[in-house]
């Protein structure tokens, strides 16, 4: 039963980071760029809903809205001002550019909401459901977690499969030229894929801001980063239903580890699993390339 | 009335190449015409200058009254301009019918457009409505060809612009590609602007053609007279 318990939390923790991988596939697939800033702008969204609700009194639902859609502009507007500029030139650009405002983000976070420690209270409880007397690792607000993500998933899947913004999305990201040859904006939808993948990065930040007490500072989302990133390269970077996949893998790993080797090397784990899939399948597990192969 | 298209002495750069050195060029509405020439002659970059992605450093480009040099390359397509890359440029990530709906998307009445399109290129090509659910990756290159050109079809347009639709193909598709573009032709009136290497079956199906070399016209007129034209063709066309 030990067993089976790690395997729930793990996947609800790895919930979350499927939402920060989507985060960077989609950005990845679309623009072929790795946006490491998006560790410091879930960040600040989450301050902003923080902010809201805490030193304002509102309800978690407005924080939850304002911060998916502060996710939203943000993301779109650091498509058009920081990245449509460097267009076309050399690739180390975007990684300086992406990386700098990471820290631009957490030095402004830090002006403005101090760099200590702040709690951000769920809304659902954090205490574990009981099935007769047996304790299950998972709470209302894991399932709440949850039920948030694959939604969004789900309505993102619908957006880009179903809808013709999404067709248009699709062709802009995988063959530019043809797509503008055929009447398709796509500058525009670029700068609306920025923004919809911050938007499920910003949902990220708010959900597991909630799943421990004193989590949020402008540092701390750094972990859940590098954690969403892994995630993203185990699932192949270019495959959303991957960085799911991916997620819940990196999720169960290292529960597993924490609990029968040792919590002390946790963000050691992320590292070891990143190793192994990329010795044992460099194109990762879920990679469109390595299914081709198939 | 429209005008058709029009180039006067275009010149387009890469660098210190010029691909195109002052081309002039007026293409009959509702012709066929042929731009034959070698490798490196410039005739893809004739295409591209005309359809905006590559912008020239000087000369003039007009279709319809419009002035091409001023229109963004995604309102080309919405003038009546389709295009068919070099390559083929089919989207291979997506499926057959989401590409061919691609070529309607633009228009404000694409429910029925796209209704009516994907008919009549089912219709025009059937290995096509077989395959409407597969990814575009997975079609031979004949069937990539029909996919391309259908798409172009789909947005209706007066000009189709074609990119060595033979590259690549087994004679019997290549003659097949061409009755088709012979037919949209003398049916629908449809103005086709046909670049080949293979100027043999190019010039069959053509009204009229220009050869270019180095990036200038060497010859234009009538298909039939430059297909008869021994020493043109041993020097330009290899045929
Ligand atoms: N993007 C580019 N940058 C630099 N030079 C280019 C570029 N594209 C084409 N050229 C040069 O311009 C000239 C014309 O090229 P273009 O592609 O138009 O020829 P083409 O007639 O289509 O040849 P092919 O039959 O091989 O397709 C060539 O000398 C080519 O090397
Ligand atoms: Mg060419």
């Amino acid at each position: 039963m030990t067993f089976l318990n790690l395997v729930i939390s793990g996947a609800a923790n790895g919930v979350v980071y499927a939402a920060v991988a989507l985060a960077l596939v989609l950005i990845w697939r679309s623009t072929g760029i790795l946006n490491f800033a998006q560790g410091g702008m879930l960040m600040f969204t989450t301050f902003i809903a923080w902010d809201l609700v805490h030193l304002h009194g509102a309800n978690y639902w407005v924080g939850l809205v304002v911060a998916l859609l502060a996710g939203l502009v943000l993301g779109a507007v650091v498509e058009r001002v920081l990245i449509r500029p460097i267009e076309g030139g050399p690739p180390i650009n975007p990684v300086i550019v992406t990386l700098g405002l990471l820290l631009l983000l957490e030095a402004v976070a830090g002006m403005i909401w101090g760099s200590g420690v702040s709690s951000f209270a769920p809304e659902f409880s954090l205490n574990d459901y009981h099935v007769g007397h047996q304790l299950i690792l998972f709470s209302p607000d894991y399932l709440f977690i949850v039920l948030a993500v694959l939604g969004v998933m789900v309505a993102l899947y619908v957006l880009f499969q179903h809808t013709p913004i999404g067709l248009r999305m699709r062709a802009s990201a995988f063959n530019p030229e043809v797509a503008r040859l055929l009447g398709v904006r796509v500058g525009r939808l670029l700068t609306l894929g920025w923004g919809l993948a911050a938007m499920v990065g910003a949902l990220a930040g708010v959900l597991i801001a909630g799943t421990q007490p004193g989590y949020i500072n402008p540092n701390a989302f750094d972990g859940l980063l590098i954690l969403g990133f892994t995630a993203a390269v185990v699932g192949g970077l270019d495959s959303p239903l991957g960085a799911l996949a991916g997620g819940l893998l990196v999720g169960v790993i290292q529960q597993l580890l924490d609990n029968y080797v040792s919590i002390d090397l946790d963000s050691f784990y992320t590292f070891v699993v990143l190793l192994v899939v990329l010795m044992l399948r460099p194109s990762g597990l879920f990679s469109r390339t390595a299914v081709r192969r198939v | 009335m429209t005008s058709g298209l029009v180039l006067d002495n275009v010149v387009t750069t890469y660098g210190a190449v010029r691909a195109l050195d002052g081309v002039s060029l007026d293409v009959a509405d509702g012709k066929i015409t042929a731009v034959l020439g070698a490798n490196g002659a410039g005739k893809t970059t004739l295409l591209r200058t005309v359809n905006g992605l590559v912008r020239p450093a000087a000369g003039s480009i007009r279709f319809g009254g419009h002035d091409l040099l001023a229109t963004p390359v995604e309102r080309i397509v919405t003038l009546g301009i389709a295009h068919v890359p070099e390559g083929r440029g089919v989207i291979t990530e997506l499926t057959v019918e989401e590409n061919l709906r691609l070529g309607a998307l633009w228009r404000s009445d694409r429910r029925r457009e796209t209704v009516n399109g994907l008919a009549t290129v089912y219709e025009m090509f059937p290995p096509l409505a077989e395959r409407r659910d597969r990814a575009a990756d997975t079609l031979s290159g004949g069937e990539r060809q029909m996919l391309a050109i259908g798409r172009a079809l789909m947005s209706r347009p007066s000009l189709l612009l074609l990119d060595e639709p033979s590259l690549g193909l087994a004679p019997r598709i290549t003659a097949q590609i061409m009755a088709t573009l012979r037919r949209l032709s003398a049916e629908d009136g449809l103005t086709v602007v046909l670049v080949e290497q293979n100027a043999r079956s190019a010039l069959s199906v053509a009204d009229s053609a220009v050869i270019l070399n180095l990036g200038r016209v060497v010859a234009s007129g009538a298909a039939d007279d430059l297909a008869g034209d021994e020493q043109l063709r041993h020097a330009y066309l290899g045929f």
